[in-house]
């Protein structure tokens, strides 16, 4: 299977250097100062005629977590939905602008929306085991792309089990079925299936609002770990867990971006009044 | 609430118990025709039915006749008619469910194969006699073209003559309908938010339907080809239509072979002057429950080792 992709090849190669799946680790590793992996210019989005994102500008860091925040309708999901293109899937969905990752348009009809979804994972609302094993859980995305050899599959599988903190509960259970877990698990599950193909990047669509508060700790903490490896995104409707997981937050109110910065300022000093407004909850 | 209860409560209760009976009552008129035709049939074909019975052909005098080439004839009409219809229904489901986009023709496809579930199965009859007895009265000259050896395995001609083929086509045309329609439920029942986890992940629409939608969709599919294929095996009126034979002295070797099948076997049977006649029909409706109910087990055996994975 190759993965010669389109993904690799458009835009400018000066400037960024793509880096393969295989080797982002060590590309990471090299790496320090904080560089932009999303970063848009005047994105519009619509469904349809119903224009729901205007003129976004952003830069979303590398390998730090960004909180999407703002009251239900407001383009949030429909921001990440973009990022890895689910919005394909949505008959009428359209937007012009710029939307790249890492220098890759990713707004572009002719890119690989599936090497694509490979480099930047999701993770939904509410957790969507397959009805398999835990096992074929974790391997679904491994097998799909035929990243691994017969003998390391366990192995990654163990890995990926591990970086999502749900190892020690599963490991004697393997082959048991993924519907069995309880809801906190499910979205580790699902997290460690994500993280099973080597993403670079990590959305989160309000992974905890499904979830009881002792899960939701856990999902918290494990978003603090996998901050050191992947960019993440996540959008949620909980200002503590944005300020508590998140390095910069973005505020969005009726499809469009009111205030952007760094999580502590934007909670204790915002600079609009909407934003002050939201995050201390007296709207929304 | 605490106390006695008020009079809206028993009102409510009794309301309550009185559907409850109303239930009970309709289920057990249901198990009671049944059963009653269940003991009859046992009755009074329990003692013709022997090995020898299964093991004979047709014949005039009653001691002497067998069901060899109907219950034969009904096991290759209706791998026929499986291997036809249920790939070409669930083909059809996948198309309009994963891939058709909302649109007028999906529209009209849908309403077509709606209506053509509730058709008559002698319509079908007739059209299978047209189209795949006669291939709309192509000419061929004195004889069928064919290809191979008539006493081979893989023998064919053109037209299909009444052949276990043409039956086995009638039969597909006949459940077709109801298969797309199974399908189309049992894909329909699949969680969007599965599809979507798949898609995440990097699949291909292919890779989503092969691993994900098929994979869970696949017990119900069986039960819809359950239905399907009981319906198949029961059907006369088609393939009498097609001329399926009434007295067939030989099982089939090849597609092209005259057949008949346990239901037209019982509906001659049945239709004769003679009492011992009639105790054969039964003898042959027990073999044919039988085949049924061992067919819909293995069915039923292979969708509970499939839905296991499903369960917690």
């Amino acid at each position: 299977m190759t993965h010669s992709s389109a993904l690799v090849t458009p835009m400018d190669p000066a400037t960024t250097t793509p880096s393969t799946p295989a080797s982002t680790q060590d590309a990471r590793a090299a790496a320090t100062a904080p560089q932009s992996a999303i970063s848009m210019r005047g994105l519009n989005a619509w469904y349809g005629t119903n224009q729901v994102l205007h003129a976004l500008d952003l830069e979303i860091a590398a390998r730090q977590v960004c909180a999407f925040i703002g009251p239900s309708g407001c383009g949030k999901s429909t921001l990440l939905r973009w990022i890895n293109r689910m919005n394909d899937t949505i008959p009428g969905a359209r937007a012009d602008g710029t939307l790249s990752l890492h220098g890759i348009d990713l707004l572009d009809r002719a890119l690989d929306v599936v090497d694509l979804r490979r480099r930047v994972g999701m993770v939904f609302q509410k957790p969507n085991p397959f009805p398999k094993s835990i096992f074929d859980n974790v391997a679904f995305g491994p097998r799909l792309h035929r990243v691994y050899t017969r003998t390391d599959l366990e192995e990654l599988v163990e890995q990926s089990l591990r970086a999502s903190a749900l190892w020690n509960e599963v490991k004697d259970r393997l082959d048991s079925s993924a519907l069995g877990l309880s809801g906190g698990q499910q979205q580790r599950l699902c997290i460690a299936r994500a993280v099973a193909i080597g993403p670079e990047m990590l959305l989160m669509d309000e992974p905890c609002s499904a979830l009881d508060p002792r899960s939701t700790a856990s999902i918290e903490e494990l978003i603090r770990e996998l901050r050191a490896s992947y960019t993440i995104v996540i959008v949620t409707h909980n200002m503590q867990q944005a300020s508590r997981v998140s390095d910069s937050t973005a505020f969005f109110y009726e499809g469009r971006l009111i205030e952007s910065g760094a999580t502590d300022i934007l909670f204790t000093n915002p600079k609009n009044r909407q934003t002050e407004d939201y995050v201390t909850g007296r709207f929304g | 609430m605490m106390g006695g209860k008020t009079i809206a409560t028993t009102r409510r209760l009794m309301s309550n118990r009185l559907f409850l009976y109303g239930c009970l009552t309709a289920t057990s008129i249901a198990m009671l025709v049944l059963g009653v035709l269940m003991i009859s049939i046992a009755l009074e074909g329990w003692s013709s039915v022997s090995w020898r019975f299964l093991d004979s052909f047709a014949s005039r005098k009653a001691a002497q006749a067998g069901i060899k080439a109907p219950l034969v004839g009904s096991l290759w009409v209706c791998a026929i008619c499986a291997l036809v219809a249920l790939p070409m229904g669930i083909g059809t489901a996948i198309y309009l469910e994963e891939f058709a986009k909302r649109s007028r023709l999906k529209h009209l496809i849908q309403l077509n194969i709606s209506n053509l579930s509730g058709v008559p199965s002698i319509v079908y009859g007739i059209l299978a006699l047209a189209a795949f007895v006669r291939f709309f009265g192509v000419s061929t000259g004195d004889a069928p073209w064919s290809i191979g050896d008539p006493e081979s395995l893989f023998f064919v001609q053109f037209p299909f003559g009444p052949s276990v083929l043409a039956g086995g086509l009638t039969l597909a045309l006949v459940v077709l309908p109801i298969m797309i329609i199974a399908s189309q439920e049992a894909f329909r029942a699949v969680p969007q938010s599965l599809r979507q986890g798949a898609l995440a992940l990097g699949s291909t629409p292919w890779q989503v339907i092969w691993r994900v939608s098929f994979p869970a969709a696949l017990p119900t599919i069986m039960t819809g080809a359950i239905l399907a294929m009981s319906r198949a095996i029961g059907e006369a009126a088609p393939l009498l239509v097609i001329g399926g034979f009434l007295l067939v002295f030989q099982t089939p070797t090849n597609l092209m072979s005259d057949f008949t099948v346990l239901p037209l076997q019982i509906f001659n049977w049945a239709g004769r002057p003679q009492a011992d006649f009639h105790k054969l029909a039964a003898a042959a409706i027990i073999v044919q429950l039988v085949v049924l109910l061992f067919f819909n087990s293995i069915a039923i055996i292979i969708r509970q080792k499939l839905q296991r994975p499903l369960q917690s």
